[in-house]
C-alpha cells in the first residue's frame, strides 16, 4: 500500500497541510461516545457530596447518622473520618522560596473557606438516593468573616482567610532600568484594569468513576491530565503509583478547568477504597460552577513611559491575583505566565512586573485558556491604544513604532525571552485590507460628525504568546514541579499498520486526526492506517498532557523524533532484505530503496512483516521496529498576529454589537487547516465572552450568584459574529515541525481587540474605559457618567486606587464593580 | 412507581419509573441510550436535545433534563443514536465535513435541535440558523461551522449540491500567504 497519491505526480501527497475530517467525529456525531458519566460498574455506587453554604466558617460539627439511615445509603462520611488519609490537594508551583501554601484537605475538617467546598459526602445505591440523602446531614456552622476584596484583604486588620493571612507569595521580575526609562518620560500613562473572574464551562461537567480490586486502584476521569493525576493521586493518599491506572476516556472540554487535581478525585479514590466498591461521581453544573477552578481575577495597575513620537520607554505592571481561598494545582504560576508577556512584540528599554497573590473566600482559581497570558495581553493592548489616544496616533501605527521588526528575528526580548520568528508586519497588514480598515475609518469619521446614536469602534489587538509549554530548564527555574517534555511511540504492526501512541491527552483537539497526518508523511503510511491512542496511563505510560498550546510543539515533535526511529531501525532490516549496505540505501516516504536502482526496494509494511518473522534478521539486531522518543523544547514557540474588531455601540441603550471581526494568526506551519480554523473560532469566541458577556459574581457574603447557565451567560450563536480569518505562515525555527501551536491564540487576542472597539467607540463621549464585561447596563453607565461630566474616581471609589496619577496621564479608573468612565476631557481620536 | 411506554429510537421500552425521574436520566441509566449528554441542570444548554412524536405524530426537539420520563409516556423518541437510518444523517454529516464539533459533547443536542430547525425551515439563512439555535450551547467552535454544517445539511436534503467542503455560505478567507 501506498499512501494517497499527489493528482497526476505519482508521488504521496502531503498529508501535513491538508485538510482531513477528522477521525474522532465518527463516534462523536453518532452518540458512540465514552464520557466518564456513561461509565456503569457491577455493583457501583454513587457518591454526592454537601457543600459548605458559608464563603468563611468554622465547623464545631457534623452529625452525618441520619444520612446513614436513609434508605440505599451504604456510607456517610464527613471530613473527620479521612482526617488522617485524605492527606492535602497539591500546589505544584511553589513560586516563591516563602510562599503561603495552605494546608487544602480535600474534605473540609476545621474550617470551610468558599461556598461550594467539600464539608461531607453520602455514599448510596443510585444518584438520586445519595443526593437526597445530603438533606439529611446536619452541619454546626459558626460564620467568619468573608474576605472578598483583594484589596482590602491586604490591610493590616483584614480578617483573614488562613492563619498565616491573606498573601501567599510576592513574585517580582524586571529588565532595564525603568527608573531610567520613567525619568523625564515625555509620555506617562497610568491605568487600572480589572480582569474579572471567569467560569472555564466546558460543556462536560466532570464526572469520576474509580474502581478498586484488591490493591489496584482504576480511575476514569474527565480530565487533561491522567498522567499529572496518577502521579498526584499517589503522592497525596500514598498509595503505589504502579498501583493506580488513571483513563481520561472521551473528555468533552477542558479549557485548563480539567487542568486539575481536584478533591473529588481524591476522595472518590477513598471511598473506592473504603467501601472495597466502584464509586462514582457526577457533578452538575451549578455544583461545578461553584467547586471547578475559575480562572482569571487580577487587577493591574500599569504605567507605561513613551516618547513623544510614541516609542515606548518602559513599563511597569502591578498585579494583584487572586488565588482564591487556596492553591491548587498551578494556581500561583498562572499570573506569572504573563510575567513574561505584558512586553509582547514590542521592543522598550525597561519592565518591571510584580505580582502579589492574594486569598480570598472564593473558589480557587488555576488556569483557564491561555493562563496568565490573555491577561497580559489585554493590559499591554490596551495601553497601546491609550497611548495612541494620548498621542492622537493610529492605533496601528503606534503598534508599529515598537513592534519587532521581521528582519530584527530572532530577538531576545526585554523579559528575556527570546522569539525565534515572527512577521507581525504581513499579519497586520493582511488583516488590515481583509477588515477594510481604512474605509472603517472613515465611516466612523462620519457618524461621529454625525452624531449618530449608534457609534462605530475599531478595536485593535496584536498580541504573541508564549506556547508549547515548556522547556524543562525553565520550568525548573520557575520553580515548577515537573519536566516539560512529551512522550510519544510509534509501534509497526506485522501487517503494515502503525500504532501511536501520544503522552498528550485530547479532549476535543483533534489529536487521532493530527497525529496521523504527521504519521503518515513521516513514515510514507496512508493516513488510514495510523491509529493513535491516548489517555490511559496503562496504554500510554508516561506523558504530560495537554494544556498551554503544548500538544502539537511537543507531543506532535516527539511523534516526529519516534517516527525517525522506527525509519532507521526498517534501514537495518531492509539492507538485509535487499542484501545490500545500509550505506546503499536511500529513503523516500514509505520506502528503503537501494540509492540509483529504486526498483530494489521494500516498503515500511514490506519490512515491517520480515520484522515480525524475524526468520532473517542479521545477527544482534531485535525484531521490533517499535520506537519511543521524548521530546524536551528548547525554547517556547511564539505564535502572533492581528485580530481586528469592528463594534457598533448604541450610545442609547448601551448594546454592543459585533459587526466584523478578522483574524490573522500565524502558528507556523499548519497541519491540518480545518483543526486550526476551528481552535481560532472557537478561541475568539471565548475572549468576546469575557469581552462581553461573562463575570463569575459574589454578593456581599460571598456567595457565588452565577451558579447556572442563566446567570453566567456563555455566548450562544446568536450572539456571536462570522469571524473572517486568514493566515501568515512563518514556519518556528525552534522544532522540526515548524509548528507553534494555536489552541489558545483566538482567545488571547481577541479580548482587547472587543474592548478596545467599545472604547473607541465612545471616545468622544468622553469614555475611557469600560469594566468587563461590557454588558449593555454597564456601557450606558459609563456613557451617562461621562456626560455628567463626573469623574469615576470621585463617586465610586476604586478600591485598589494606584498612586498619584503623573500629571500627563487622566488618572487612574476605577477598576471593580461598576462601570468606569475617564476625564471627559479624554479627546477623540 | 408510575408505569410508562416509551419507543426510543425504534425500540419499545415498557418501565416503571420514579415520578420523579427526569427523562435524560431514563434515556442514559434506564434505557442505555447514553449518546444523549448532560451539559446542565437549568435548561440552558441543550445538550440533552432529543426529538419526541407525540399524538400528532409529529417529531419536535425537546431538552430531556426538563421533562419528567413519566411525560414521555406514549411517545417517540429519536436520540443522536437512532437518527442514523442506514446511512448517516446529513446533518452527521454535515458536522464532521465543515468541522462543526470539537469536543463533541454538545454535538448531539446541537444535531437534535437542528434536525427540529431544518424541518421548520429547510433552507435557512445563516441569521435563521444563529437565532434557531440559541438554546443549544457550545463552548468549543464559536458556532461558525456549526451554522455551515447546518446551511450545508439543508442543501443536501433539498437535493442541492451540499458544495464542495467549506466552500458555501458565510465562506471564510481562509489561506495561508507563506
Amino acid at each position: 500500500m501506498t499512501a494517497t497519491e499527489a493528482p497526476g505526480t505519482g508521488t504521496p501527497a502531503a498529508e501535513i497541510g491538508r485538510r482531513r475530517v477528522r477521525k474522532e467525529d465518527t463516534r462523536l456525531v453518532t452518540g458512540q461516545t465514552n464520557w466518564t458519566d456513561n461509565i456503569r460498574l457491577p455493583g457501583m455506587l454513587h457518591v454526592s457530596f454537601l457543600r459548605s453554604p458559608f464563603a468563611h466558617a468554622r465547623i464545631n460539627s457534623v452529625d452525618v447518622s441520619a444520612a446513614r439511615e436513609t434508605p440505599g445509603v451504604f456510607a456517610a462520611f464527613a471530613g473527620a473520618d479521612f482526617a488522617a488519609e485524605q492527606g492535602a490537594l497539591p500546589c505544584a508551583w511553589p513560586v516563591t522560596e516563602d510562599i503561603v501554601i495552605p494546608e487544602h484537605p480535600p474534605m473540609a475538617v476545621d474550617e470551610v473557606r468558599y461556598v461550594g467546598e467539600i464539608v461531607a459526602c453520602v455514599v448510596a445505591r443510585d444518584r438520586y438516593a445519595a443526593a437526597d440523602a445530603l438533606d439529611a446531614i446536619d452541619v454546626d456552622y459558626e460564620p467568619l468573616p468573608p474576605v472578598l476584596d483583594m484589596t482590602e484583604a491586604l490591610k493590616e486588620g483584614s480578617p483573614t482567610v488562613h492563619a498565616a493571612g491573606n498573601k501567599s507569595f510576592d513574585w517580582v521580575f524586571s529588565g532595564g532600568d525603568l527608573d531610567e526609562a520613567f525619568r523625564d518620560a515625555p509620555v506617562v500613562i497610568e491605568r487600572t484594569f480589572r480582569q474579572q473572574r471567569l467560569i472555564p464551562s466546558a460543556m462536560e461537567p466532570r464526572a469520576v468513576v474509580c474502581a478498586a480490586v484488591g490493591d489496584e486502584y482504576t480511575m476514569w476521569s474527565a480530565t487533561q491530565i491522567p498522567h499529572i493525576l496518577r502521579l498526584m493521586l499517589a503522592m497525596v493518599t500514598g498509595i503505589p503509583e504502579q498501583n493506580i491506572r488513571v483513563i481520561a476516556p472521551d473528555v468533552g472540554g477542558g479549557f485548563g478547568s480539567k487542568l486539575q487535581v481536584t478533591a473529588e478525585e481524591v476522595l472518590t479514590l477513598l471511598l473506592a477504597r473504603r467501601l472495597g466498591k466502584p464509586v462514582k461521581w457526577t457533578e452538575s453544573r451549578s455544583e461545578g460552577n461553584m467547586a471547578v477552578h475559575h480562572g482569571r481575577d487580577q487587577i493591574q495597575r500599569l504605567r507605561l513611559a513613551a516618547d513623544r513620537d510614541g516609542r515606548l520607554r518602559g513599563l511597569s505592571v502591578d498585579l494583584l491575583a487572586d488565588m482564591g481561598a487556596y492553591l491548587m494545582l498551578v494556581t500561583p504560576g498562572v499570573p506569572l505566565l504573563g510575567a513574561f508577556m505584558f512586553n509582547a512584540i514590542y521592543k522598550m528599554d525597561a519592565y518591571s512586573f510584580k505580582c502579589t497573590g492574594v486569598f480570598t473566600t472564593k473558589t480557587p482559581t488555576d488556569a483557564y485558556r491561555g493562563a496568565g497570558r490573555p491577561e497580559a495581553t489585554f493590559g499591554i493592548e490596551r495601553m497601546m491604544d491609550e497611548l495612541a489616544v494620548e498621542l492622537d496616533m493610529d492605533p496601528l501605527a503606534v503598534r508599529e513604532k515598537n513592534w519587532i521588526r521581521h528582519e530584527e528575528f530572532p530577538f531576545t526580548t526585554i523579559a528575556g525571552l527570546t522569539y525565534d520568528s515572527g512577521n507581525y508586519e504581513a499579519a497586520t497588514a493582511k488583516a488590515r485590507e481583509i477588515f477594510r480598515y481604512d474605509e472603517l475609518r472613515k465611516e466612523q469619521i462620519e457618524r461621529r460628525a454625525a452624531g449618530s446614536p449608534v457609534q462605530l469602534g475599531l478595536g485593535v489587538s496584536t498580541y504573541t504568546e508564549m506556547c508549547g509549554l515548556a522547556p524543562s530548564r525553565v520550568l525548573g527555574s520557575l520553580s515548577y514541579g515537573a519536566g516539560g517534555w512529551e512522550s510519544a511511540s510509534v509501534r509497526m504492526l506485522p501487517t503494515g499498520k502503525v500504532e501511536v501512541v501520544t503522552g498528550s491527552s485530547a479532549h476535543g483537539q483533534g489529536h487521532e486526526t493530527a497525529w496521523s497526518q504527521i504519521v503518515a508523511d513521516k513514515l510514507g503510511v496512508p493516513f488510514e492506517d495510523v491509529r493513535v491512542l491516548h489517555g490511559d496511563t496503562q496504554v500510554s505510560p508516561k506523558g504530560m498532557d495537554t494544556y498551554g498550546s503544548r500538544s502539537l510543539t511537543v507531543g506532535g515533535v516527539a511523534v516526529v523524533g519516534a517516527c525517525a526511529k522506527v525509519i532507521d531501525k526498517a534501514k537495518v532490516i531492509a539492507a538485509a532484505m535487499l542484501e545490500a549496505s545500509p550505506d546503499d540505501l536511500e529513503w523516500s516516504p514509505g520506502r528503503w530503496s537501494v540509492r540509483g536502482d529504486p526498483e530494489q526496494g521494500k516498503t515500511i509494511a514490506e519490512i515491517a512483516l520480515a520484522t515480525f518473522a524475524a526468520h532473517n534478521l542479521p545477527d544482534g539486531v531485535e525484531p521490533s521496529l517499535d520506537s519511543d522518543a521524548t521530546y524536551d523544547p528548547d525554547n517556547f514557540s511564539f505564535p502572533h498576529g492581528t485580530h481586528l474588531c469592528a463594534t457598533e455601540v448604541d450610545t442609547e441603550t448601551g448594546q454592543v454589537t459585533i459587526r466584523s471581526y478578522v483574524a490573522v494568526d500565524d502558528v507556523g506551519t499548519v497541519v491540518n487547516p480545518l483543526i486550526v480554523d476551528g481552535q481560532v473560532h472557537g478561541g475568539i469566541a471565548q475572549g468576546i465572552g469575557q469581552a462581553l458577556f461573562e463575570e463569575a459574581a459574589y454578593d456581599a457574603d460571598g456567595n457565588l450568584v452565577t451558579t447556572t447557565m442563566a446567570d453566567y451567560l456563555l455566548p450562544s450563536a446568536a450572539d456571536l459574529p462570522v469571524f473572517q480569518t486568514g493566515r501568515t505562515e512563518t514556519p518556528a525555527t525552534s522544532n522540526p515541525l515548524g509548528v507553534k501551536g494555536v489552541g489558545e491564540a483566538g482567545t488571547i487576542a481577541s479580548t482587547p481587540a472587543v474592548v478596545n472597539a467599545v472604547i473607541d467607540a465612545l471616545r468622544p463621549l468622553g469614555v475611557r474605559d469600560v469594566a468587563m464585561p461590557c454588558t449593555p447596563e454597564r456601557v450606558w453607565r459609563a456613557i451617562e457618567l461621562a456626560r455628567s461630566g463626573r469623574s469615576p474616581d470621585s463617586g465610586e471609589a476604586p478600591s485598589a486606587a494606584p498612586a498619584a496619577a503623573p500629571a500627563s496621564a487622566s488618572g487612574p479608573t476605577a477598576e471593580s464593580g461598576q462601570a468606569q468612565v475617564s476625564n471627559p476631557t479624554g479627546g477623540a481620536q | 412507581m408510575n408505569h410508562i411506554t416509551v419507543n426510543v429510537d425504534g425500540v419499545t421500552y415498557s418501565d416503571d419509573v420514579e415520578p420523579r425521574m427526569l427523562l435524560v436520566h431514563y434515556l442514559r441509566e434506564v434505557a442505555g441510550r447514553t449518546g444523549t449528554p448532560i451539559g446542565c441542570d437549568t435548561s440552558n444548554c441543550g445538550a440533552c436535545t432529543v426529538l419526541m412524536s407525540g399524538a400528532d405524530g409529529q417529531a419536535r426537539s425537546v431538552k430531556s433534563c426538563s421533562m419528567l420520563a413519566v411525560q414521555a409516556d406514549g411517545t417517540r423518541i429519536t436520540t443522536i443514536e437512532g437518527l442514523a437510518n442506514g446511512e448517516w444523517h446529513p446533518l452527521q454529516k454535515a458536522f464532521r465535513e465543515e468541522h462543526a464539533l470539537q469536543c463533541g459533547y454538545c454535538t448531539p443536542g446541537m444535531i437534535m435541535a437542528a434536525v427540529d430547525l431544518l424541518q421548520e425551515n429547510p433552507q435557512p439563512t445563516q441569521q435563521e440558523v444563529r437565532d434557531g439555535l440559541e438554546g443549544n450551547l457550545c463552548r468549543c467552535t464559536g458556532y461558525q461551522n456549526i451554522v455551515r454544517a447546518v446551511q450545508r445539511a439543508g442543501r443536501e436534503m433539498a437535493g442541492q449540491p451540499a458544495g464542495e467542503p467549506g466552500g458555501s455560505g458565510e465562506r471564510q478567507q481562509a489561506g495561508a500567504a507563506s
